[in-house]
C-alpha cells in the first residue's frame, strides 16, 4: 500500500472526527483538545480532540505507529522522559491542565496508575512491590501499608494466590500474576484513572481473560484507558473506542457502534481487517 | 552434508517472554521448528578444485586456528606462570637433607643442596685440572656438572652458598647427627651440637636427647617472647605516653609562649609525669634483666663441619632439627611451622627471613581503604554521567578523559599522590592540626591514607566505566514502572536502578581491587617502606593510624628479590611472597564475587 496515497485520501476524509461516544453520568475525566505532539521533527499526533468518560473503559485502537501509545503516555507525561519532544494543545484532567507549570508531574503520576505492555515488577518482595507508591510518599505506617497491600491485591484478584507468600520475590510469579501485581501496584495509590498500554500482549489467552475480567471489575471505581492491538479485546472490555490512524483520531464512539456500524470508511477497513 | 540430512533441524530459541499462568502450565506449545534450509553446499561436479579453495577462505578456517592459537598461547602463559609460582612457593619451606661433601683436596662442605646445573669450564679452568678429569669433561662435550650448596654459617664463612663441582667431589654423605639451626641473627647454622647447657648443667652433644632439647627450646622461646612483649608493649606504651606528654607541652608552648604561666604549669606537670614514667622504665628493665639471667643458663655450643665452634643461647634459635634424621611427619611439622612463622611473624635479617605479617596487614588494609574511597567516588561520578548529565560533546569529552586516565603510567599517579596528597594537603593538615609535632611530619609524608587515595585515583576509571555499563543495562521498563508510580528521578535511581546495577558495580570494584592490590610503583612514593616500625593499627587511640607508613607484599617482593644482601637467598622468599600476594588477591576477589553472586540471585527471574 502506498503510504502517500493513503495520506492524501485520509486528509480528504479527515475533516472531522466521527464522534459519538457513550456519555458517562459522571461526565468526562480527561479532556483533550487540539493536542499535537512531535518527536524531534516528526509529528506523531495531529489535532487530537476527545473527552474520556469517567468510570468507563475507553480503548484506543489502530495500526502500529498510529500514535495511540504516545497519546496514552501523554496523559501522565511519561513522554517528558524523552529528549527532543514538543507538544501543543491541552490535556485537562478533572478540569486541570496537566501542562500547567504549577502541576507537579510526580503528583500527576500518582493520580494516574499505569500498567505496561511487559509486566515489570521490581526485583523485591510482592509486598514491597504493591506498596511501592506509598513508600515513595514516605509512608512508614506498617498497618496502613498492610491494609493497602491487601486491598490492592484483592482488587487485582491476586490476593488468594499470593497471600501466604507476600515476602517472596515478585520475579518468581508467573507472567499473568506479574501483570496483575503491576495492576495492584498501579491502584495502590488510589488513582482516579488507570492507563493500560497493551497489558495483555505478552500474556497467554487464559491470563488475558483474567485481566479482562479484572478490567470489568475495576471500572466500578476507576476510569480506564486501554491501548490494545486486539480488536476482540477492545470489543469485549470497553464502553468507548477511539480509532486512530497516522496520528489522527478517525473515529471515537460507542464500542458497539464502532464495531457493528462504523461511521468512517477507514474504521470499517481496519476493523474488517482490510489493512493494519 | 547438512543438505543430505533432512531431519537436521535447528530449534528456534524460545521467545524471551514466555509467560503462562502458573496453574495452566501444560499449555506450552512445542517450540516452533524451522528446517535448516540454508547452508546447502552447491558445488557442481567438475569445478571442485576452484570451489574448494574459495570455500576454505570463505569458511574462515585459518582465522579460527589463529584465534584459537592466540587463546591457547595466553592460557598457557598464565598457567605456566601460576604453576611456577605455585610449585616454587610450595616447596620452599620443605626441609631438605644436609649433605656433607668431601672434595678431593680434602675440604669439606656441609649444606642443603640448593640447585644443580651443567656448565662449560673455561679453558683456564681446564688447564688446571688433572688429565683424567679433563678427559671426562671432553667426553661430555666440554660440560661439567656442579651443585650449589646452601652452607649457612654466614658469621663464620662470610658466604651463604658454595658450588661443588662434580669432578672435584670425592665423597658425599648424609651424617645423621648434623643439625639445621635457624637463628634469630646471621641466618642458618649447619653443624653439630657439641655441648648443651641446661640450667647450668653441661651435656655433651652425643648424649643430648632431642625431646629434652625441644622442651628446653620451647621454654627459651617463651622467655624470648616475654622479653619482647615487655619491650614492645610495655616499654612501647611508656614511650608513647612520654611522647604524648612532650607533644602536649609543645602544644602549650605554641599556644601560650614559653614565658607564660600555662607553660610553666605544663612544664612542671611534664617533668613530674616523665619522672614517674621513667621509674616504670626501671622496673621493667629489672624484669628483663631477671629473665635474661635465667636465659643465660640455657646455651648450646655448636661446631661447624670444619670444627670451628659457636656458642649461643637457646633463645637465639628459631628452629632446630636434625636434617637427616627426620621422619616424614617431622618434615611436615617443620614445613608447617615455617609457614606459621612466615604468616604470623615480623621480618628479620633485612626481610629475607622471618614473616611478612606487617606486609600482609598493610596490603589488605590499603586495598580495603582504597575500595572504601573508590566505590562512592566512582559510583557517584558514573551516576551523574549516565543519569543526569545531558548527552553531548562535553559528556563525551569527559568520558574520553576518564577512559584515558586508565592509561596513565602508575608511577605518575605516585608522583601526583606525593606532590598533592602528602606535600600539599598533608603539610596543610600538619600545620593546622599537628603543629606540635613539626618538624616531624604526621600527614605530610607518605602513609596508608595517601597510598589508598592514590590507588583510588588510579582505579577510579575502572569503576566509572563498569558502573556506567551496569546503569545502562537496567531495563527501561523498570525505570518507567517506578516513575509511573509517582517516584521522583532520585527515588527511582535509589530504589530501583542502583540495586539492580549493584552486581555490575561490584564487578567494577573487583577489577579495581585486583589492579590496586597488585600495584607497587606508585606506592613506593606515597608510603610503602622496606620495614615499618609500627603497624598502622594498634591499641592506642584512635587505633587506626592512616598517617603511618606501612609494608606491602608487592614491595616486599621487590625488596627481597633485588635489594637484599644475597639475591640467591632471597629467591625462595620471592616465590613464597608472590604466592601469598596472589592468594590474598584471589581470596579478596572470591569474597567480592560471592557478594556479587548473592546480589545477582535476587534479580534473576524465577522459574514459572
Amino acid at each position: 500500500m502506498a503510504a502517500d496515497a493513503v495520506t492524501t485520501r485520509l486528509q480528504d476524509e479527515f475533516e472531522a472526527t466521527a464522534y459519538h461516544p457513550v456519555e458517562s453520568a459522571l461526565g468526562s475525566v480527561i479532556e483533550i483538545e487540539d493536542f499535537n505532539f512531535w518527536y524531534d521533527e516528526k509529528q506523531a499526533l495531529f489535532n487530537n480532540t476527545l473527552k474520556i468518560q469517567k468510570e468507563l473503559v475507553t480503548s484506543l485502537i489502530g495500526p502500529s505507529g498510529c500514535g495511540k501509545s504516545t497519546l496514552l503516555r501523554s496523559f501522565n507525561r511519561m513522554n517528558d522522559l524523552i529528549d527532543g519532544i514538543r507538544r501543543d494543545g491541552t490535556i485537562a484532567i478533572e478540569g486541570t491542565d496537566i501542562h500547567n507549570p504549577r502541576v507537579e508531574v510526580i503528583e500527576l503520576r500518582k493520580r494516574l496508575g499505569m500498567v505496561f505492555q511487559k509486566p515489570n515488577p521490581f526485583p523485591m518482595s510482592i509486598f514491597e512491590n504493591v506498596v511501592y507508591p506509598l513508600r515513595v510518599d514516605g509512608i512508614r505506617d506498617r498497618r496502613l501499608l498492610e491494609e493497602t497491600c491487601e486491598r490492592s491485591l484483592r482488587d487485582a484478584a491476586l490476593w488468594d494466590e499470593v497471600s501466604d507468600r507476600l515476602q517472596d520475590n515478585a520475579l518468581g510469579l508467573s507472567g499473568g500474576q506479574q501483570q496483575r501485581l503491576c495492576i495492584a501496584r498501579a491502584i495502590a495509590s488510589e488513582p482516579e484513572i488507570i492507563l493500560m498500554d497493551e497489558p495483555c500482549s505478552a500474556l497467554d489467552p487464559i491470563a488475558t481473560a483474567r485481566i479482562e475480567d479484572l478490567i470489568a471489575q475495576l471500572k466500578e471505581h476507576f476510569s480506564i484507558v486501554i491501548v490494545t492491538h486486539n480488536m476482540q479485546q477492545a470489543a469485549r472490555v470497553s464502553d468507548n473506542t477511539a480509532f486512530m490512524f497516522l496520528g489522527r483520531l478517525i473515529e471515537y464512539g460507542e464500542t458497539k457502534k464502532i464495531f457493528m456500524n462504523p461511521m468512517n470508511v477507514r474504521t470499517s477497513d481496519y476493523i474488517t481487517g482490510r489493512f493494519g | 552434508m547438512k543438505a543430505k540430512d533432512p531431519k537436521q533441524k535447528k530449534e528456534k530459541k524460545e521467545p524471551e517472554i514466555l509467560i503462562r499462568e502458573g496453574d495452566s502450565g501444560n499449555h506450552n506449545e512445542p517450540p516452533p521448528e524451522v528446517a535448516q534450509a540454508a547452508e546447502v553446499e552447491t558445488s557442481p561436479p567438475g569445478r571442485t578444485g576452484l570451489r574448494a579453495s574459495i570455500d576454505f577462505k570463505a569458511r574462515g578456517e585459518p582465522f579460527v586456528w589463529i584465534m584459537g592459537g592466540a587463546l591457547a598461547l595466553g592460557v598457557l602463559m598464565i598457567i605456566g606462570f601460576l604453576a611456577l609460582v605455585l610449585w616454587n612457593g610450595i616447596v620452599t619451606f620443605y626441609p631438605g637433607p644436609v649433605e656433607v661433601v668431601t672434595l678431593k683436596n680434602g675440604q669439606r662442605i656441609a649444606g642443603e643442596p640448593f640447585r644443580s646445573e651443567s656448565f662449560r669450564p673455561s679453558p683456564e679452568q681446564m688447564k688446571r685440572l688433572d688429565p683424567e678429569t679433563r678427559r671426562i669433561i671432553r667426553e661430555a662435550d666440554g660440560f661439567a656438572h656442579r651443585t650449589l650448596y646452601r652452607i649457612g654459617n654466614f658469621d663464620v664463612y662470610n658466604e651463604d652458598f658454595k658450588w661443588a663441582v662434580a669432578h672435584q667431589v670425592a665423597k658425599t654423605e648424609t651424617p645423621p647427627g648434623i643439625f639445621f639451626i635457624e637463628r634469630r641473627e646471621w641466618g642458618p647454622f649447619i653443624g653439630f651440637i657439641k655441648t648443651l647447657t641446661l640450667d647450668g648443667r653441661r651435656i655433651p652433644g652425643e648424649k643430648v636427647s632431642l625431646d629434652a632439647l625441644y622442651v628446653a627450646h620451647d621454654d627459651a622461646v617463651d622467655r624470648r617472647e616475654a622479653i619482647r612483649s615487655i619491650e614492645v608493649d610495655e616499654i612501647g606504651a611508656i614511650n608513647y605516653y612520654i611522647e604524648e606528654d612532650r607533644l602536649a607541652l609543645r602544644r602549650t608552648e605554641l599556644d601560650y609562649g614559653k614565658k607564660s604561666a600555662e607553660y610553666r604549669a605544663e612544664m612542671e606537670k611534664f617533668e613530674r609525669q616523665t619522672k614517674e614514667r621513667r621509674a616504670g622504665f626501671a622496673v621493667l628493665k629489672k624484669r628483663i634483666a631477671a629473665i635474661n639471667k635465667e636465659d643465660e643458663k640455657y646455651k648450646v655450643t655448636l661446631s661447624e663441619i670444619g670444627g670451628r665452634e659457636k656458642r649461643l643461647r637457646l633463645s637465639e634459635i628459631v628452629r632446630i632439627y636434625p636434617a637427616n634424621n627426620l621422619s616424614f611427619f617431622g618434615k611436615i611439622g617443620v614445613y608447617f611451622s615455617r609457614w606459621g612463622e612466615f604468616l604470623t611473624d615480623d621480618p628479620r635479617e633485612a626481610n629475607t627471613e622471618g614473616g611478612v605479617l606487617p606486609a600482609i596487614f598493610g596490603t589488605i588494609m590499603m586495598t580495603l581503604l582504597m575500595v572504601v574511597f573508590v566505590a562512592p567516588f566512582g559510583v557517584i561520578t558514573a551516576l551523574y554521567l549516565r543519569e543526569y548529565a545531558k548527552e553531548g560533546a562535553l559528556v563525551s569529552i569527559v568520558r574520553i578523559c576518564v577512559n584515558n586516565l586508565a592509561g596513565v603510567p602508575s608511577i605518575v599517579y605516585g608522583v601526583f599522590g606525593l606532590g598533592f596528597f602528602a606535600y600539599t594537603i598533608g603539610v596543610g593538615i600538619d600545620q593546622l592540626f599537628y603543629p606540635e609535632r613539626l618538624p616531624n611530619p604526621t600527614f605530610g609524608t607518605g602513609g596508608l591514607l595517601w597510598a589508598s587515595l592514590t590507588l583510588a585515583l588510579l582505579t577510579v576509571p575502572v569503576v566509572i566505566v563498569a558502573t556506567e555499563e551496569a546503569l545502562t543495562a537496567v531495563p527501561r521498563s523498570m525505570r518507567e514502572g517506578s516513575l509511573a508510580c509517582g517516584a521522583s528521578k532520585w527515588q527511582t535511581i535509589r530504589n530501583i536502578v542502583l540495586p539492580q546495577a549493584m552486581p555490575g558495580i561490584m564487578t567494577g570494584l573487583i577489577l579495581a581491587m585486583a589492579r590496586g592490590a597488585g600495584e607497587v610503583a606508585p606506592l613506593m612514593l606515597v608510603g610503602v617502606v622496606k620495614l615499618a616500625p609500627e603497624l598502622p593499627f594498634d591499641t592506642f587511640f584512635p587505633f587506626l593510624h592512616p598517617e603511618r607508613s606501612f609494608m606491602h607484599l608487592g614491595f616486599h617482593i621487590y625488596d627481597v628479590g633485588f635489594q637484599s644482601r644475597n639475591s640467591e637467598a632471597g629467591k625462595p622468599m620471592v616465590f613464597v611472597t608472590t604466592l601469598l600476594l596472589i592468594t590474598i588477591i584471589a581470596l579478596m576477589n572470591a569474597f567480592a564475587i560471592m557478594i556479587r553472586n548473592r546480589l545477582r540471585r535476587k534479580f534473576v527471574e524465577g522459574q514459572f
